[in-house]
């Protein structure tokens, strides 16, 4: 909805509050991801938490609520609490603010005592992270300290231990220590937030004193969702892909009128450097693991002109599909997010003409489409919609651009093949596959996460529940890590089965997920294969697996026919189970991938 | 601006906050009357008339404003 996206109108928000939450839940075709988050709050929170629940609902997450009483988020989350606990939380969010800070130093503090009060401070909040962690095992997110809104030394309060703003920053400091050791605790940087919107206007003493709001009413919309920006990510809703036009976007003028040589980009001039340091910032991203498409007007041969100029910051090989042709752009991404095996709702499409923007609108309403207005606020107009906000960065977000290079080697190699046995033999696939280990905890709940189409039951992970079910004896889980000879795909592929049946000789599929950048190769018979070897030395005698169909993961509906289940029942909306009676003699499904080789 | 029209907004205001058409307001009306009125949307009530007249409310009139006529009042002094 567009009147929740940046730059929204704040006041509006506020005021319609009502009538927005009605026309989200209106809205036809979405399926909600349904979240349960605990507000415990240092300050008011009613307006953050209505506001970040419209947010959310943008995002497609419906949550559902606890709230604390005023100012009682130490007490609610550090002792005895049944009914946070009846809860059962999957975020809480500690909305804490620089009021919250318990006692200052003193002008004749001595550093030691300086140095004792930062601990204190620091280890009441280092205890509830920890009480949290050991009783909820849930995400949390932590605000940061905002500075303080008046400086008693003036300038020396920054560099001076006594002065506020120096202990405030030296608090901040330890919040992200903790943070980095502790992937569980996100920190909501109302810092850098409060210095964006204007501190003196965040934090307006007349809404604490009438209110106890810590920051100023027409502010929380922004509070709000940065919020929602990094509870999207963790449930992998983020972006995946710029989708870029050339033309007044990635430069300024017109290459096919203009030429090459006279585009404006480069350190030359005013205009050029703007769109250059724009260029910077786009390539920037690749380092996220956000991929760039090029999405243009224009002959191939002009677009590549425009690149392969020596002063260009981005280059043809950063951009992992470029299509410059006169197509219409809504065709091209289509075309684009098929290539990559991605949806157009992963894309942000950039372009700097009204017209083109609109048409993606109408034909992919779930592609974020920034307005670019003038290349000045290019950069600020991205950076600030969060359609990319880390959460965690796994070795994989790291270098995907390189695995899509791979993957082009790969459909080369291809061509040279008739028979497509023999070109996956020809890959020399590794696997390896087994139960889960520590190593990776982290991207195996990133993928429950994120894979949407080749997900029999769309159920998601966080990390803690992914080391919980790890270590239960009741499930037996895999993940699948595929390389061949042109590179390692990693982790790319997540079974989990829960032991049960009176004979306890059930197992129940869970979850089968796939990343699609592997498909047909085979790799889901190599899964299949070591779930039957592994469940059999468990006893069970029959697999179970369950198919809820969404919007997006139509490709695995017979998934389970194709591996020999045989479907019992299904219902009007598609839910269907299947089942697989192991054989005495079971047949490997598949030939191609060494799996285990290495472990051996 | 004249007395009528700064009503005319604040019943607006009043309407679009509160999600509800059928609010009517008085020099006489207080929370008490308007259902909805609550402590918690008082704030919204605020921010959104602040907007509206593109002036902020001084702390102290705001805590002793008794009904809707001391804050047209208010409104006819500093709004716009």
């Amino acid at each position: 909805m567009k009147e929740l996206e940046y730059p929204f109108d704040s006041e509006y928000v506020l005021k319609k509050k009502k009538s927005l939450k009605r026309e989200l839940l209106a809205r036809e075709n979405v399926t909600y991801l349904e979240k349960k988050v605990a507000v415990l709050g240092g300050c008011t929170t009613q307006n953050i938490t209505l506001m970040l629940e419209l947010f959310l609902l943008n995002y497609g997450i419906k949550p559902v609520f606890y709230e604390s009483e005023y100012n009682k988020y130490y007490e609610d989350g550090m002792f005895p609490n049944p009914e946070l606990e009846a809860f059962h939380p999957d975020i809480i969010y500690l909305c804490t603010c620089n009021r919250n800070i318990t006692e200052y130093p003193n002008m004749a503090d001595s550093r030691e005592t300086v140095d004792g009060l930062l601990k204190k401070e620091y280890d009441k909040y280092c205890g509830l992270w920890d009480h949290i962690r050991d009783t909820y095992h849930c995400i949390m997110i932590q605000n940061n300290f905002e500075y303080p809104f008046f400086r008693l030394m003036g300038n020396k309060d920054a560099s001076d231990y006594h002065g506020r703003v120096n202990f405030i920053t030296r608090l901040n400091c330890l919040f992200y220590e903790y943070a980095q050791e502790h992937q569980d605790l996100l920190i909501c940087d109302i810092n850098y937030l409060s210095a964006s919107y204007g501190l003196e206007k965040w934090s307006d003493p007349y809404y604490w004193h009438m209110y106890k709001y810590a920051t100023a009413v027409p502010a929380i919309p922004y509070l709000s969702f940065n919020i929602a920006n990094i509870i999207k990510s963790v449930y992998g809703k983020n972006k995946k892909v710029l989708n870029l036009d050339l033309d007044n976007t990635l430069w300024g003028g017109i290459v096919g009128d203009d030429g090459a040589e006279t585009i404006e980009i480069g350190q030359e001039a005013a205009l050029a450097q703007t769109y250059s340091e724009f260029q910077e910032y786009i390539k920037l991203h690749k380092q996220l693991g956000v991929l760039l498409t090029i999405n243009s007007k224009n002959d191939e041969k002009n677009a590549l002109a425009g690149l392969t100029r020596p002063d260009s910051v981005l280059h043809a090989e950063d951009f992992a599909k470029i299509k410059a042709n006169w197509d219409p752009k809504s065709m091209n991404l289509s075309a684009t997010a098929a290539e990559l095996n991605l949806l157009p709702e992963s894309f942000v499409f950039v372009d700097d003409n009204p017209a083109e923007r609109a048409i993606i609108e109408s034909q992919h309403p779930g592609t974020a489409v920034p307005a670019m207005e003038s290349v000045e606020t290019y950069i600020k107009t991205l950076d600030k919609a969060g359609y990319f906000e880390v959460t965690s960065l796994s070795a994989d977000d790291l270098k995907r651009t390189e695995m899509y290079a791979e993957n082009a080697k790969r459909e080369q190699a291809q061509a040279a093949f008739t028979n497509y046995e023999e070109y996956l033999q020809s890959l020399e696939m590794k696997g390896e596959i087994q139960g889960f280990i520590p190593m990776y905890m982290s991207r195996i709940a990133q993928l429950t996460n994120k894979s949407n189409q080749f997900n029999l039951t769309t159920k998601r992970y966080s990390q803690a529940e992914i080391e919980e079910v790890a270590a239960d004896e009741k499930h037996v889980t895999l993940y699948g890590k595929l390389g061949d000879k042109f590179g390692d795909n990693g982790v790319v592929s997540v079974v989990i089965g829960r032991i049960d049946g009176a004979d306890q000789d059930e197992l129940h599929m869970e979850l089968w997920i796939m990343s699609c950048r592997v498909l047909k190769r085979d790799m889901e018979f190599a899964m299949m294969d070591e779930l039957v070897e592994k469940a059999r030395k468990a006893g069970i005698r029959k697999l179970v697996g369950y198919y809820y169909p969404t919007a997006k993961n139509a490709m695995v509906k017979d998934f389970y026919g194709l591996l020999g289940f045989t479907k019992v029942s299904e219902d009007e909306e598609g839910n269907a189970v299947w089942e697989y009676v192991i054989p005495t003699e079971y047949e490997k499904k598949q030939h191609v991938i060494a799996v285990n080789e290495a472990l051996d | 601006m004249t007395r009528e029209e700064a009503f005319e907004r604040v019943i607006n205001v009043f309407r679009e906050v509160l999600d509800d058409d059928s609010i009517v307001l008085t020099d006489e009306t207080v929370a008490d009357d308007v259902d909805g009125w609550d402590s918690f949307e008082h704030i919204n009530l605020i921010v959104a008339i602040e907007e509206e007249f593109g002036f902020k409310f001084p702390m102290g009139k705001i805590v002793t404003m008794k009904n809707v006529g001391e804050m047209i009042d208010i409104i006819l002094v500093s709004g716009k």
